[in-house]
């Protein structure tokens, strides 16, 4: 089929059809159960058996698996701790779910014929807009309108807040852009240049001796890549939870 | 799969494909809840430079997308701040507190040992200078009692020397009293033998003069 097609693996199908709405009275919902809400649910059962085998034992000194959870554990809570303070530990669950979704999501898609959750801007962006709603709506509960103050940085002279305040204003509202257009194209643009390598391999090898030896460049470019991308995709669920704890920080801590 | 990568290059864009790409799109796309179907047709129209949408950004697929994401993060959410991450934590917590207690009851044995060490030494210092004070007075009574014992030997000897010099000077004044008699007798005979008798008393008063 469309083996060497670097489209074709974003593609998403029904397993279970679920449509709802009038396709006529134009308000027809497509809400199936697909390929992409598989390795959702896929990425969430690996944490949850991971976190689940990690924490089964319990035991004083930790074994293997005990141990890889733990420094799962420990890695976000420090890394929360140290950008948002211990006021900010209140996010740890959230910080934690969310690197652990990406990183996951980000490494399942790196197996063959693995759908990657995370190269669908939609995925990224909703992602990136709870980040962002948890901000706005925990700096208001928390802070009231001195969450305000975020935009207002101190010791700034009052001549140049005209100009600073939408600066930081602007800058606020591209975070959520940023936040899940860097996911999604890191992810995006590595599974198809991936895929574009591996398809040369393909179509190369399909010529005959010639053609096998000249297969040989696309083939260790495919290799080196594919360790690339596992380096991006531990790399950009990190910095996914970074921006998100010092985004949080903005929260409990909104004056500078 | 390599036929339809050179197929998608060798169709050009003519008047006649892209009509009968479209029409493709249309008798495919009647199922238009089969993306599958879609994206063959899209495959197919790609290289004839028809800009079907690309997958990420296909706005079908957005409500199904947005409902399993949220449904998927929220279990994950649940079950990290219910139960994983809580079992974690505590186990950790736990550890740090057995970690903390040790470093506690070692310190203090540590101290206990110091005090014991520290009681110790004290104890040797003392002892030490117990012992240098007795080491002090025994020599001091010796070094006395030696001094008494030498004085007490040389006075001794003093007066034996002083005895035995009086008992020399008695007998040398003996024997020089005696040396007279001798010189007179001895005379005596000398002259007797060459002049003839001589009285003694004659004999001694020559000796006395020739004494002077």
């Amino acid at each position: 089929m469309a083996g060497t097609d670097p489209i074709h693996q974003f593609v998403i199908y029904d397993l279970f059809p679920i449509h709802i709405g009038d396709e006529a009275a134009g308000n027809a919902l497509n809400l199936s159960f697909t390929n992409s809400s598989l390795f959702m649910v896929v990425t969430v059962a690996v944490l949850t058996a991971f976190m689940a085998m990690s924490a089964s034992k319990a035991s004083m000194v930790p074994g293997r698996f005990q141990l890889a959870g733990e420094l799962a554990y420990s890695f976000v809570a420090n890394m929360l701790r140290s950008s948002a303070g211990t006021e900010g530990m209140k996010f740890f669950p959230f910080v934690f779910s969310l690197f652990g979704f990406v990183l996951v999501a980000n490494l399942l898609g790196m197996f063959p014929y693995f759908f990657t959750v995370t190269s669908h801007i939609i995925v990224t962006a909703a992602l990136a807009l709870l980040v962002i709603s948890v901000v706005i709506l925990y700096g208001f509960f928390r802070h009231g309108p001195k969450f305000l103050k975020l935009f207002v940085p101190a010791g700034v002279p009052g001549y140049v807040l005209p100009i600073v305040v939408p600066i930081e204003i602007i800058s606020f509202l591209s975070r959520p852009i940023s936040l899940s257009v860097r996911l999604f194209g890191n992810i995006l643009a590595g599974h198809i240049t991936l895929k574009v390598f591996s398809g040369f391999v393909v179509s190369l090898g399909a010529l005959g001796a010639l053609g096998w030896l000249g297969a040989l460049l696309p083939l260790i470019m495919t290799v080196a890549i594919t360790a690339l991308e596992l380096l991006v995709a531990v790399v950009q669920a990190y910095v996914f939870a970074v921006l998100t704890s010092m985004y949080l920080n903005d929260a409990v801590h909104p004056s500078h | 799969m390599v036929t339809q990568a050179y197929a998608q290059e060798a169709v050009t864009p003519t008047e006649e494909n892209l009509d009968h790409a479209v029409d493709a799109t249309h008798g495919e796309g009647v199922d238009a809840h089969d993306p599958t179907a879609d994206t063959h047709a899209t495959t197919e129209a790609h290289g004839e430079g028809h800009s079907d949408v690309f997958p990420p950004f296909d706005p079908a697929t957005f409500p199904s997308q947005l409902l399993w994401l949220a449904i998927s993060f929220a279990a994950l959410y649940l079950l990290m701040s219910k139960v994983a991450l809580p079992k974690v934590g505590s186990i950790i917590e736990k550890r740090q507190a057995t970690i903390d207690a040790d470093l506690q009851a070692a310190d203090a044995d540590r101290q206990k040992t110091d005090a014991a060490i520290a009681s110790y030494e004290k104890a040797l210092a003392e002892a030490k200078s117990k012992a240098q004070a007795i080491a002090t007075q025994s020599r001091d009574a010796m070094q006395a009692d030696l001094a008494a014992k030498r004085s007490a030997a040389e006075a001794t000897l003093a007066t034996k020397v002083s005895e035995a010099e009086a008992r020399i000077t008695t007998t040398k004044n003996a024997a020089l009293a005696h040396v007279d008699e001798i010189a007179a007798e001895t005379a005596q005979a000398v002259v007797g033998q060459f002049v003839g008798d001589v009285s003694a008393d004659s004999v001694r008063a020559a000796v006395a003069k020739v004494k002077g």
